[in-house]
């Protein structure tokens, strides 16, 4: 019990500083857009069942409604077509190991700021590497472009050929899978891959190679500018939804202080 | 000539608000006939099946023959005014508001001699053209109007008491992203509306209309989401004290029906803007605008709904769609029932497919947004409760009375085979 100990003390004394790495559940957070004849991601919605009133005197609550996939969320293996014949590919099913684990960040903020549609290729992991050693194995890959920080039509950044925003090429996404074998891949944009993601081959690498490796993603994350390069834990737990595909979620970081 | 009307001054925030007041309500059975024609802005009186002769007021036997067959019929609007006069008081509270009050007698070429309300601008025993309008009980009265246009007439205190006419009145539209949306705007503002509220759902997304809208000077551009509650709430906590018209035009359409589709995905969409949404911006806006009903020249006046003529009877093709269109005419007849009691009036607007993405691989006639807008307007000018745009839309009414049985299996012919 030592070093659950040791933890909780460092938690209270700031040694270990946590990090909220999630987006409000607000009905106004941007989802992404299909084609409209194709099924649509529900948006985020709140309605009140009562408040201190007639409809409830002492006590005040909202059901709530929303996709898997709204918000700061978790992707499952069983969400893409190559992962729906993975073994625990379900939220539900996934081992609770991959719940908490190491969590390395990969800075693209400063190609993303130059160009909208940045790609992350393995040049760009491999020189990361280079400064900061291999990523480990089983660790979660966290994309940070600052893209977060975008409000209102910035964040999708819909033009008449699609949204356009950075995410991983495919030679990439089969680096981190095959060679790094990551746990999973987290942006900060509404998807895994990139706003044009669907003119790469295979379409939406990120999903394609990730869910089909039994890999994670996360996305619509924030405040990645907080994390370091190395070094940090990250808390992902989906709810336990049966045979879901996917769940908005609270996603934590922690962090040691360097003193 | 009437005196023109003159743009409201800002309101004086120290005085109360007047509560609305109505004109009495009761009616018999077979009066109703004349609200039902009203409603629609037709000058209709009993006509006898046996013998002929044109009844007034309405009764359940002939007054000549004694016959209780006495359909409803259009007939000439045409007379002569007899006599007139004008009411300076009146026990009743909503015309002792507004004394004095023009009341005449017609003698209508088609027989009858009719008491009813005369327009200001009608001269002593002069030829007339009767009109048959709601008044702000929801019942239908007659009014008496010059043969011609006279100057400003729209703006006669008593005729505008009928109407929901747009003239210096404050106006929102629901759903900015649509085509209606920037054209249905401008003929609001060519019918002297004086601000134009735009509610646009998702400003994370680009929206098509940005440049159209913007671009008219009485426009303001809002966020609003009808299938957002506190989105709805917000807006009229901001403005719904000033929403003198509202014009729902949020839609949610998809093709199919039940077994056509996989699921119930689409279907709640519908649901959720096209019925929920009514009632989030009923729950919303109401209860500010049965409040301002009689609040001066831009009183609160009318909320208009655009049905799908299907809502009556559904379409080969868009059944689920047409489910959720039939559940708002449903609400939006509650609607109006709660809305009458403050003088509120509803306006349906029902409306054949119309040219847009989702109704393109059907052939014409489709309606236009600038059909659409048209009747809106027109509807409002008339103060109607139910207006039909467009061929599809006329021709699905006229076979919907004749016989729904009929047009049901007409509707849904051939869709067996897929077509």
């Amino acid at each position: 019990m030592t070093q659950l100990a040791d933890l909780a003390q460092a938690l209270a004394s700031g040694a270990i500083r946590m990090v909220d790495l999630t987006h409000r559940l607000d009905p106004d957070f941007p989802v992404i857009i299909l084609p409209p004849e194709f099924g649509q991601c529900a948006r985020f919605r709140m309605e009140e069942v009562s408040a201190y009133d007639h409809r409830g005197p002492a006590w005040k609550w909202h059901n709530i409604s929303m996709s898997e996939h709204t918000g700061t969320h978790f992707d499952a293996p069983s969400h893409w077509i190559s992962g729906r014949d993975v073994a625990h590919g379900a939220v539900d099913e996934i081992p609770l190991q991959a719940f908490v684990g190491p969590v390395v960040v990969i800075d693209c903020s400063e190609g993303a700021a130059a160009d909208d549609d940045f790609e992350l290729t393995v040049a760009e992991i491999q020189s990361w590497e280079a400064e900061h050693g291999p990523i480990p194995e089983d660790a979660w890959v966290l994309m940070r472009t600052d893209w977060s920080k975008r409000r209102g039509a910035a964040y999708l950044n819909m033009q008449d050929d699609g949204p356009h925003s950075p995410g991983p090429d495919p030679e990439a996404m089969r680096y981190l899978v095959e060679h790094r074998n990551i746990r999973g891949f987290g942006t900060e944009t509404v998807g895994t891959d990139a706003g044009q993601g669907m003119h790469y081959v295979p379409p939406y690498p990120a999903h394609f190679i990730l869910h089909g490796a039994g890999k994670y993603g996360l996305q619509c994350l924030n405040n990645l500018d907080q994390l370091p390069a190395t070094g940090a834990m990250l808390i992902a737990a989906p709810l336990k939804i049966k045979g879901g595909t996917g769940s908005p979620l609270r996603v934590l970081a922690l962090v040691e202080e360097t003193a | 000539m009437s005196t023109p009307l003159q743009p409201p001054p800002k309101k004086n925030p120290q005085n109360r608000t007047l509560s609305p007041t109505r004109p009495p309500e009761a009616r018999s059975r077979a009066a109703l006939g004349l609200t039902a024609a009203a409603a629609e802005g037709r000058f209709a009186l009993q006509v006898c099946a046996a013998c002929g002769s044109v009844q007034y007021p309405p009764r359940d036997a002939c007054s000549t023959c004694l016959s209780v067959n006495l359909p409803w019929r259009d007939i000439d609007p045409h007379g002569d005014l007899l006599a007139e006069t004008t009411v300076r008081t009146s026990t009743n509270l909503y015309f002792r508001e507004r004394a004095p009050w023009r009341l005449g007698s017609v003698k209508l070429n088609a027989g009858p001699v009719i008491l009813c309300h005369v327009h200001g601008d009608v001269a002593p025993r002069s030829p007339v053209r009767l009109i048959n309008r709601l008044d702000r009980a929801g019942q239908g009265v007659l009014f008496a109007l010059p043969l011609d246009r006279s100057p400003n007439m729209e703006d006669d205190p008593q005729l505008r008491a009928l109407t929901s006419d747009p003239k210096h009145r404050r106006v929102l539209i629901t759903e900015g992203r649509s085509d209606l949306a920037p054209v249905l705007a401008k003929a609001l503002v060519t019918a002297g509306a004086s601000t134009i509220f735009v509610g646009v759902s998702e400003t994370w997304r680009p929206n098509p209309q940005q440049q159209a809208l913007s671009e008219i000077a009485q426009v303001e551009i809002l966020p609003l989401d009808v299938t957002d509650a506190s989105s709805t709430r917000e807006l009229a906590g901001e403005i719904g004290g000033k929403v003198d018209i509202l014009i729902n035009t949020a839609r949610f359409i998809r093709p199919g029906s039940a077994l056509t589709r996989a699921d119930t995905a689409f279907a709640q969409q519908e649901m959720d803007v096209n019925y929920l949404g009514l009632m989030r911006l009923a729950q919303s806006f109401g209860p500010g605008m049965c409040a301002r009903t009689a609040d001066g020249v831009n009183a609160a006046t009318a909320w208009v709904n655009i049905l799908s003529a299907h809502a009556l009877m559904p379409a080969p093709g868009f059944g689920s769609f047409s489910a959720s269109q039939a559940a708002a005419l449903s609400l939006s007849q509650s609607l109006r029932g709660e809305f009458r009691g403050a003088g509120l009036r509803l306006m349906n607007v029902f409306t054949g497919p119309t040219e847009d993405d989702w109704h393109q691989p059907l052939p014409p006639p489709k309606v236009l947004p600038r059909g659409l807008a048209r009747s809106i307007v027109a509807g409002l000018h008339d103060g109607l409760e139910d207006v039909y745009c467009g061929d599809v839309a006329q021709d699905l009414i006229a076979r919907m009375r004749r016989d729904p049985k009929v047009l049901e299996r007409e509707m849904t012919m051939g869709a067996a085979d897929g077509l």
